[in-house]
């Protein structure tokens, strides 16, 4: 077996079904051991980011991880993004990528890139592998170091003539990581201690994070939650770890989070981290940040505790696990004036929005959810659609939820739902795009109408980088900047240049109608376009590096005037 | 206040390893003051011997995110009382014969010695504590010290356990 047969061997044997690729020089010997072996599907993307992100969707709904190939140099770069955006959310995935010849590296060869080096911050780990005999081992190793313990992406460098020298070892029986721990059950001792704090609070809350999705704890938050009587609120990417519709969900929590979970988050007791990072689109100015409340911190990385806030008490392990050996050392607590409160904030601040005045995302996104019965696997992009997406589509079960959370990748919404597809080819899958994040990587329509693939592609056309145009509003005295999206295409013409079937949302009153139209359609892809009102804004809101208790929940008066956010994005 | 800190790090003799803990530090804003790299006794492994400046707020953090490390196998914070530090040092100087012995006199204090002599030029090597090499160094400034060569500091733990 050469280099590039053990490299296709190792996939079969991981149970990989498909790569996400792109051809080029330095791969074409891997390329071509692929023709040896059709299980694997090779699915010819149009751009390597579109390809990270396929792999990314793929393996936030299987929980498997994404395979990517591609080439040398521009090939490799291009998967930088991708890997950002994996490695901040924690998405297992393994990048191939061609090189130039060993006797070449260092010398500025044709497309040759120091990917090793480019990508070292942005992976969980990385091999450049200079000996065939060293190939079947760091494959193996390669995937079980992105699926285990908290996973990430891996990228293995392959210069083509290690593909094409004869390999002489064979898979090993086992693997030798002494410095690389997967932490499991928590220690007795510091489950105790949880028991013990949370016999002690009154105003209790869950705050359940991706680790949580990652570690398919659901069931058990959900078994933590109804025994303890505690509300529970999620992350953006804890979204489906509890399921959005239960009375004790209090939705998302942090900068457009629900009013009530903010209002939870302020004044209870206790906090209960699981799998959840205190990211700083969450706590706000971390030092007000619930000062009083006891602060619980259930990870599986232990380099997350002490990060941002010190807890006063951290578990290291696996979050179902710890969770399944906590379950029964708690008691219901006395919750039941807290639950009343929480049930008074939400009826006084519901998520709203204008029912007049145009076409409304909000509107178009609230319907979907009904028609959908919070059953569809949605992805998005980055931007105010994403928080309208998190506020309104409410999910119900893990790894039903796509969103570049850590790094915010606007680009991401579209390959990751063609990803999400191709690894749940009978669900619904429904990819929620704004018109500045879709034109980043659209090409990839193409890849979708090869494959037929039967993906809801809804397109919130604001014809404006509204995100950003709202902080300009509210924080930069209305000045615009680099916001307004003139010359957008005609996003259903486009669609029809790929053979991709499309719809239009122009009226308020044409929603229901025509998202039904488009769910009806099974006949491949298809793209809504929906053209909603220029300049509308997200809310609630918490201004970057404001307290959580600084929240604005509706628009303030055009007389108010903001203080510039201190946060740093 | 920054602080300084000397981390014993056993890692896998493999590529790359340096590079990533030196992205380790000069991301949370840490100075690498000096580091020695080593083969281990298990020759799969190397040991390195590292002093950093910075923030202790950071350092907690900074020790666990090269712990987290794949190719690290362990990086533990040492302090002068539980473990034997050592550093040495080469000083060129020049100096002319007449001089030559009030050199001598001092390094003998030091119990430093003489590897090289020239004409009008001196080569003292030192051993011991950094502090002891910087209160040579202090002295030698002052007698015609023209370069200075350390290794930076080794350091090993203390009795059985392990550094």
């Amino acid at each position: 077996m050469n280099g590039a047969q053990v490299v296709v061997e190792a996939l079969k044997r991981e149970g990989v079904e498909c790569i996400f690729g792109y051809p080029g020089g330095a791969c074409m010997p891997i390329f071509d051991a692929l023709v040896d072996a059709p299980e694997l599907k090779m699915v010819l993307v149009r751009h390597e980011q579109g390809a990270t992100h396929m792999a990314d969707g793929y393996a936030r709904t299987t929980g498997k991880p994404g395979v990517v190939l591609v080439t040398s140099g521009p090939g490799a770069t291009n998967t930088v993004t991708g890997l950002l955006t994996a490695q901040m959310d924690s998405v297992p995935m393994v990048v191939l990528t061609g090189q130039t010849i060993t006797s070449n590296l260092g010398k500025d060869a044709f497309q040759e890139a120091d990917i090793f080096g480019i990508t070292m911050p942005v992976v969980k780990h990385s091999y450049l592998v200079k000996e065939v005999n060293d190939l079947p081992r760091i494959m193996k190793e390669a995937f079980y170091l992105a699926s285990s313990g908290r996973p990430g992406p891996v990228l293995i460098d392959l210069p083509k003539d290690v593909v094409t020298a004869e390999c002489e070892t064979s898979f090993p029986e086992t693997l030798e990581l002494s410095g690389y721990q997967v932490p499991a059950r928590a220690s007795s001792e510091a489950l105790r201690n949880a028991a013990e704090l949370l016999k002690a609070s009154r105003k209790p809350l869950l705050y359940v994070g991706a680790g949580a999705v990652l570690s398919n704890a659901g069931r058990k938050v959900l078994e933590l939650a109804e025994k303890l009587r505690a509300p529970v609120t999620t992350t953006l990417l804890g979204k489906g770890a509890f399921p959005e519709t239960h009375e004790l969900s209090v939705g998302m929590l942090g900068m457009h989070g629900t009013a009530y979970a903010n209002k939870a988050v302020i004044d209870c007791d206790l906090i209960m981290a699981i799998g959840a990072r205190w990211d700083d689109r969450i706590t706000g100015k971390v030092s007000a940040f619930c000062p009083e409340a006891t602060k619980i911190h259930i990870d599986i990385d232990p380099a997350e505790f002490g990060k941002i806030i010190q807890p006063d008490l951290s578990i290291n392990g696996d979050a179902a696990l710890v969770l399944e050996d906590l379950i029964p050392m708690v008691e219901p607590l006395d919750s039941a004036e807290w639950l009343d409160q929480i049930s008074r904030w939400k009826r006084k601040y519901p998520l709203r929005y204008p029912k007049r005045g145009g076409l409304r995302a909000q509107q178009v996104l609230d319907e979907l959810d009904r028609l959908t019965e919070s059953q569809a696997i949605i992805s998005t992009d980055v931007g105010q659609h994403q928080m309208w997406a998190a506020q309104f589509c409410l999910s119900s079960r893990e790894r039903q939820w796509l969103s570049s959370g850590g790094a915010g990748t606007m680009g991401y919404g579209l390959p990751a739902a063609i990803g999400a597809q191709f690894g749940c080819p009978d669900d619904l899958v429904v990819a929620v795009v704004g018109d500045g994040g879709f034109q980043m990587t659209q090409m990839e329509l193409a890849t979708a109408a090869i494959h037929k693939l039967p993906l809801k592609i809804l397109i919130i056309d604001n014809r404006y980088l509204g995100m950003v145009r709202q902080w300009q509003q509210l924080f930069f005295d209305n000045r615009e900047s680099g916001v307004d999206m003139m010359g957008n295409p005609d996003f259903v013409k486009l669609g029809e240049a790929y053979g991709i079937k499309g719809f239009r949302i122009r009226r308020s009153g044409d929603v229901t109608r025509v998202l039904k139209q488009a769910l009806a359609y099974q006949d491949g892809p298809c793209i809504i376009h929906a053209e909603v009102v220029k300049a509308d804004n997200v809310f609630p809101m918490i201004p970057a590096g404001a307290a959580v208790s600084e929240m604005l929940i509706e628009e303030p008066s055009p007389k108010v005037k903001l203080a510039k956010p201190v946060g740093s994005t | 206040m920054e602080q300084q800190y000397t981390i014993s790090i056993l890692v896998n003799n493999k590529p790359g390893v340096m590079v990533r803990l030196g992205q380790t530090f000069a991301r949370r804003g840490f100075n690498v003051e000096s580091l020695v790299v080593s083969p281990a006794h298990d020759p799969r492994m190397s040991r390195m011997t590292v002093v950093v400046q910075g923030d202790p707020e950071t350092f907690d953090q900074i020790l666990r995110q090269l712990n987290k490390l794949v190719d690290v196998i362990n990086a533990v914070h040492h302090q002068a009382d539980n473990a034997v530090e050592r550093e040495m040092a080469l000083f060129k100087l020049e100096v002319s014969p007449e001089r030559r012995a009030e050199v001598f006199q001092i390094i003998d204090v030091f119990r430093a010695k003489t590897v090289d002599v020239g004409e009008n030029s001196l080569i003292v090597e030192t051993t011991g504590s950094s502090s002891k090499i910087d209160a040579l160094e202090r002295l030698l400034a002052t007698m015609g010290l023209r370069e200075m060569v350390r290794t930076g500091k080794l350091i090993m733990a203390r009795g059985v356990s392990a550094t």
